[in-house]
């Protein structure tokens, strides 16, 4: 199917359709991290929990390798990866910056304390 | 008759309910976001608002991809804050302003706004976090109606539908025929960006020309399309959609109660507003 040429955003994934679709499944796994007794149970095994939820190779590695760009390009989004992230592994927002930025912790909390002046 | 006695809008940061859990409201961090709010406890005080109608964005707690509404609105008796999987704490549930809900949800049904009707409802930090604020102690005053715009999954409703379905709400407020005080609220932004390579984007320019908006050309935003404002606020700045269903509800003059603003709360750009009808 000939499709329109989507307009895109430098370093601003959307999540659009495409992403929705691509993504059903991962983001399904990350609701789920509503329930505690589903966070302990992925923490238990990740890898049988990702193939409960029908997660595909691309996806499973982007999880285990906690690949946070990776899982953006595999269909994630942003808020339902935000329970993994936060519900699950404990990170915050500013180290989810650092690991798709590629700075510090330090470094990107002080791009933020920056945009500020 | 129901009458619309101000609107407050706030940024949302998850982390707020962590810092709030915590105490840490006089922290040299947090202490510049949570200083906006004894000007908005003081008019509370003092203007007693008896119905909360919150126009905010679920992060997948009461919607997931499998039904996502562009947008909703939430009759249900009781709306209840559970865990979220973010590690916010919940909060006691929130009594809903049934019959102000019932009647908006007609009223903009018969409108063209095509609504989604929640009989029950969860509702996440979008919508507890600005409730938490205004009322620290968590014993709500008010009933609640939340209506909820997608912010999830793109194409979003346009800045233009989200300023006339304020519009649209405003007029079904004006309608309903019991007396109640009614504040509005916009809840999230300003500028922030989460994910990809530019994570961590702020616009500051952006947000002050917003705000201003806000006060003296609210129709300004309207412009924008939703990539446009993800170019231009973040991927995430686009919550400011909720402030323009809030300022539509009084589409007329307002005056400036308390307005502050503050660079970082987490990754955003921190905006609080409370406004009046003049």
């Amino acid at each position: 199917m000939n499709r329109p040429q989507k307009r895109t955003i430098p370093g601003a994934p959307i999540f659009d359709s495409d992403a929705a679709r691509r993504g059903y499944a991962l983001n399904k796994m990350c609701y789920s991290f509503n329930s505690k007794a589903n966070r302990d149970e992925f923490v238990s095994d990740e890898v049988a929990y990702c193939k409960k939820f029908g997660l595909d190779e691309a996806q499973i590695k982007a999880i285990t390798t906690r690949d946070v760009l990776g899982l953006i390009r595999v269909g994630g989004g942003v808020y339902f990866l935000g329970k993994l992230a936060g519900g699950v592994l404990g990170l915050d927002m500013q180290d989810i910056g650092a690991l798709q930025t590629g700075m510090t912790k330090d470094e990107f909390k002080a791009k933020l304390v920056a945009a500020g002046h | 008759m129901a009458k619309i006695v101000g609107i407050m809008t706030t940024s949302h940061v998850p982390a707020l309910g962590r810092a709030i859990h915590l105490n840490l409201q006089q922290d040299p961090y947090w202490k510049p976001f949570f200083d906006g709010f004894p000007p908005i406890h003081e008019w509370l005080e003092r203007v007693k608002p008896d119905i909360v109608v919150s126009c905010y964005n679920d992060h997948g707690l009461n919607f997931f991809l499998d039904k996502q509404p562009t947008f909703a609105i939430g009759t249900a008796p009781e709306l209840i804050s559970t865990d979220e999987g973010w590690g916010i704490p919940s909060m006691p549930s929130f009594p809903g302003a049934e019959d102000l809900a019932w009647h908006i949800r007609d009223s903009l049904i018969r409108d063209d706004f095509d609504m989604l009707t929640c009989q029950e409802m969860l509702v996440d930090h979008a919508f507890t976090l600005p409730m938490a604020l205004m009322w620290p102690d968590q014993k709500w005053p008010v009933k609640s109606v939340p209506v909820c715009v997608n912010t999830v999954l793109f194409p979003l409703p346009s800045a233009r539908r989200c300023f006339k379905m304020g519009e649209a709400i405003g007029r079904a407020i004006a309608s309903f025929p019991e007396d109640a005080k009614v504040l509005v609220v916009g809840s999230g932004g300003l500028s922030h960006q989460l994910e990809g390579e530019r994570a961590g984007f702020i616009n500051k320019e952006f947000d002050l020309k917003f705000m201003d908006s806000m006060v003296n050309d609210p129709q300004w935003a309207t412009q924008f399309s939703d990539l446009d404002l993800v170019e231009k606020t973040g991927n995430e700045g686009v919550e400011l959609l909720n402030w323009l269903v809030a300022r539509g509800t009084v589409p007329g003059p307002v005056k400036v109660v308390h307005s502050s603003f503050h660079i970082p709360i987490s990754n955003t750009a921190a905006a609080t507003m409370l406004l009046e009808p003049v």
